[in-house]
């Protein structure tokens, strides 16, 4: 049942996001030059990468968390907290090395917090973590003092704006990441029980499986993503907004898991999927800015982007697509 | 020939879901002014033919008449419209509101197009009179009242609304004697009003106390209707659970059979509000057959046992250590294994593929970090699809898209690949075809011969006898007869199940 290799990346993410960014290329020429600068590469392209690299990485642990039935409407704020705590501490004097390690600390800290309240609690996930989304920005306030924490730490900038072989840091911190949890999921059984408490909690409690630890870690994941994130996001303008810092972004870090063809229902689930979504958001971000369309558009954009994947995910779609197959095939067989 | 005394009546219903039929010409009479128990085991097409009188489903074949006259009714709604009230046994009202506005909900009084609250209060209390439950607050929330006054307010509702026929679907489930009492009271006092009232519970000391007469289905057929007065309990446990008179032949063939070194021990094992404590002595190479009435505890003690509901009293032990079963893992751990009654919410991971539900339970022994790659899995699930004859187009394809035949097989398969020492199958052969079966019923008589221990809660009598080593009866939650050697046979565990000449099966 293993399909080629070439035929497994043909699916409808990949066929999307060449679609996008094929308009873009028509609608921009120059789409995709790329030069050599400085020792790095530059181009839009290298752009789309570079700015979809928080989302991406958000939609790394918000793919697990959806893949158990649950969401993550915290990681926005966490992020805030995350950039927070990096900013304060360098500006305190801690080196930047310090100061990343307790960020990331405090970012999962905090996915532990959404994960005891769903496994332990019971809670709806969409409301336990409403609750740190809603104080993790109050927290973040307080940690900066109200104010924008600008640093010079060139350690810490760098985690945003360096280079690494030509490639902007955040895009290879990004891939890093994938790569790391795809095969700690894939390589472990962690992944199977994650799709089997998402798909029947219940039938996966009878087989054994300890869902609440399973659960609690899937959210503090998802807390750390959020705090990598933070800590770019802080990192690419050298200053800790606590206001606007990942503002809406677990909005855009969904749609992402959902454009990678996991159902907010659950079950089965692909991270690089969820990060070629996450691509595919951010080069309908960069195509409207490149070519000359007003800003304002994005949002009718993507907006008309998610209706068409809910529409083709609805169970109508569904049934719909099932039976015009099932007469494709009897047409076939003569 | 116009049969004035019926006033709801049913006939030749037949009702078909896709291949299977849920109802075969049933039908079905009712009294004014009686109590009319509908009885029958899971899957005998009792809430089907209520669904079918009150509108909720429509039949393929026959017709439902109200008052002689014929009747199609749209929803349960329309149904209420006409006489017909219908309360379950989960109380579907508002708790948070208070008693009066439940009772008047969606039939408030108004005055200049607001709720009258006052006179809605006024006439609650004047109804809540009615049913003696004169010391309710009718502001008061409904929530902050017992179960079984909320459920007598729903009794009050339903009757107010409809009025002539009142349909309780286990109604007494969830109370307690005194709480059933009360409610009896209410039933009798409505009966004498003249209303025509169909009673479901698996409780037969509470048929026997308050209804008149009982009609039985079985696999979706009607076994009889007959007035309770010419019934004795053995004649009720024996139509619903298909008996014939041919008893005497059906003693165990491996009552006799050695059995090897005792396994697991239960004493006094129990959970407060679910099971009273019981003990029980497994040994290996022993089938323990369970029979009881649904809700007699039987599946209870399946989930104690495997610690889905942990027991708070008593011991268990294992080759003589106690061990501590606090949870699915820890008895997954001691090498137990269990396939749960409701195949599809506690069994299958539907959109796993099936080698991926063979696997789960090995895997979960196994811990996050041991994973079995793709190979072992294939190898294992091939290897149990061969021994249990699983008919899959592919081991990678859906569970949910396999028959209820092969679903379960796939779960026992799962098990098996855990190697247990004692594994319990709850209902193993409930709702799938007849070649899957003789397949489970193989394998038990293989594993039995193998030297494992089994639970095996099933109501096919035969089954559980041509089986079972030694048979349990539960009762009322609670474990109420051992049988062993010739008293494995269907007409004693009819009698002990029915509670009759308790002294013939002293053992």
């Amino acid at each position: 049942m293993r399909r080629h290799p070439l035929m497994r990346i043909l699916n409808a993410q990949t066929v999307a996001l060449a679609g996008v960014l094929l308009l873009n290329w028509f609608l921009f020429p120059g789409f995709f030059d790329i030069a050599w600068q400085d020792g790095r590469f530059f181009g839009s392209l290298i752009d789309v990468l570079n700015r979809g690299a928080p989302v991406a990485i958000l939609a790394v642990g918000m793919t697990v968390v959806i893949a158990t039935k649950g969401v993550d409407l915290s990681v926005g704020a966490v992020m805030a907290v995350a950039g927070a705590v990096a900013a304060t501490m360098v500006v305190d004097g801690y080196s930047a090395f310090t100061a990343i390690v307790v960020a990331l600390a405090v970012g999962t800290l905090c996915g532990v917090w959404n994960g005891l309240l769903v496994a332990l609690l019971d809670i709806q996930p969409i409301i336990a973590t409403l609750v740190l989304m809603v104080a993790g920005r109050g927290l973040a306030q307080l940690i900066t003092e109200g104010s924008i924490v600008t640093f010079s730490d060139p350690h810490l900038i760098f985690m945003g704006t360096g280079s690494f072989l030509g490639f902007p840091m955040a895009a290879v911190i990004a891939l890093v990441l994938m790569i790391a949890v795809t095969l700690a999921v894939r390589r472990t059984a962690i992944g199977l029980f994650i799709e089997a408490v998402g798909i029947n909690r219940s039938a996966a409690t009878f087989a054994g499986i300890r869902s609440r630890m399973l659960l609690i870690s899937v959210y503090a994941l998802s807390g750390f993503c959020a705090a990598v994130a933070g800590i770019i996001v802080a990192a690419d303008i050298r200053g800790a907004d606590a206001n606007n810092s990942g503002l809406w972004l677990e909005l855009d870090a969904i749609l992402a898991v959902v454009i990678g063809g996991t159902s907010l229902l659950g079950g089965r689930f692909s991270i690089p999927m969820a990060v070629i979504g996450a691509i595919i958001i951010q080069a309908m971000n960069t195509g409207i800015l490149v070519s000359g369309f007003p800003p304002e558009f994005n949002l009718i954009v993507k907006a008309g982007v998610i209706i068409l994947i809910l529409v083709l995910q609805s169970p109508i779609a569904q049934q719909l697509l099932i039976f015009s197959r099932r007469n494709a095939g009897k047409r076939s067989t003569p | 020939m116009a049969d004035t005394s019926y006033t709801l009546q049913a006939r030749g219903i037949c009702k078909y879901f896709g291949e299977h039929t849920a109802l075969q010409d049933i039908d079905f009479a009712l009294r004014p002014g009686e109590v009319h128990a509908l009885l029958g085991e899971n899957g005998a097409g009792k809430s089907t033919l209520i669904k079918i009188l009150t509108g909720a489903y429509h039949p393929d074949a026959g017709e439902v008449l109200l008052e002689d006259r014929p009747v199609s009714f749209r929803d349960p709604l329309h149904a209420q419209a006409h006489g017909i009230g219908t309360v379950y046994q989960e109380v579907n009202l508002l708790p948070n509101r208070s008693v009066a506005e439940n009772l008047f909900l969606g039939r408030q009084p108004t005055r200049f197009g607001m709720v009258d609250k006052r006179r809605i209060e006024r006439e609650a209390t004047e109804l809540l009179a009615r049913y003696g439950l004169d010391d309710i607050d009718p502001r008061a929330e409904l929530g902050a009242y017992s179960v079984a006054v909320q459920q007598i307010v729903a009794i009050a509702r339903a009757v107010e609304l409809s009025g002539k026929v009142l349909i309780l679907d286990e109604p007494t489930a969830s109370l307690d004697r005194n709480e059933v009492e009360k409610l009896f009271e209410v039933i009798a006092d409505l009966k004498a009003r003249g209303l025509a009232i169909v009673f479901i519970t698996h409780f037969l000391d509470q048929v026997f106390a308050i209804a008149d007469r009982v009609t039985i289905l079985r696999n979706g057929r009607l076994i009889g209707t007959e007035p309770l007065t010419e019934m004795s309990r053995t004649d009720v446990v024996r139509m619903m659970l298909g008996k014939d008179i041919s008893f005497s032949g059906g003693t165990s063939a491996v009552g006799e059979r050695e059995v090897g070194e005792l396994l697991v021990s239960f004493r006094g094992t129990g959970r407060t509000g679910s099971l009273q404590p019981f003990s029980l002595d497994i040994h290996k190479g022993e089938v323990i057959g369970v029979a009881g009435l649904l809700g007699s505890g039987r599946t209870e003690m399946a989930r104690i046992m495997f610690g889905i509901d942990p027991a708070d009293s008593g011991e268990i032990r294992l080759n003589g250590t106690p061990v501590s079963i606090q949870s699915a893992s820890d008895a997954i751990a001691h090498g137990f294994g269990f396939c749960p009654e409701d195949r599809k919410a506690d069994g299958i991971i539907g959109d796993l593929s099936v080698r991926e539900n063979i696997v789960i339970a090995l895997q979960g022994k196994l811990g996050w970090f041991r994973a079995l790659n793709r190979d072992d899995q294939l190898e294992i699930a091939g290897r149990f699809a061969e021994m249990l004859d699983i008919r899959a187009a592919s081991p990678d394809m859906p569970i949910k898209l396999l028959s209820g035949g092969n679903q379960q097989k796939v779960i026992l398969a799962r098990w098996l690949a855990t190697d247990p020492g004692f594994l319990i199958l709850d209902e193993p052969t409930r709702g799938i075809d007849v070649g899957a079966h003789a397949e489970i019923v193989r394998t038990i008589n293989r594993l039995r011969d193998d030297g494992m221990a089994l639970v095996v809660i099933s109501s096919e009598l035969d089954e559980v006898v041509a089986y079972s080593s030694r048979i349990v009866v539960m009762r009322d939650r609670e474990l109420v007869a051992e049988l062993r050697g010739e008293n494995i046979n269907p007409s004693v565990i009819v009698q002990a199940i029915a509670n009759q000449s308790d002294e013939a099966i002293a053992s």
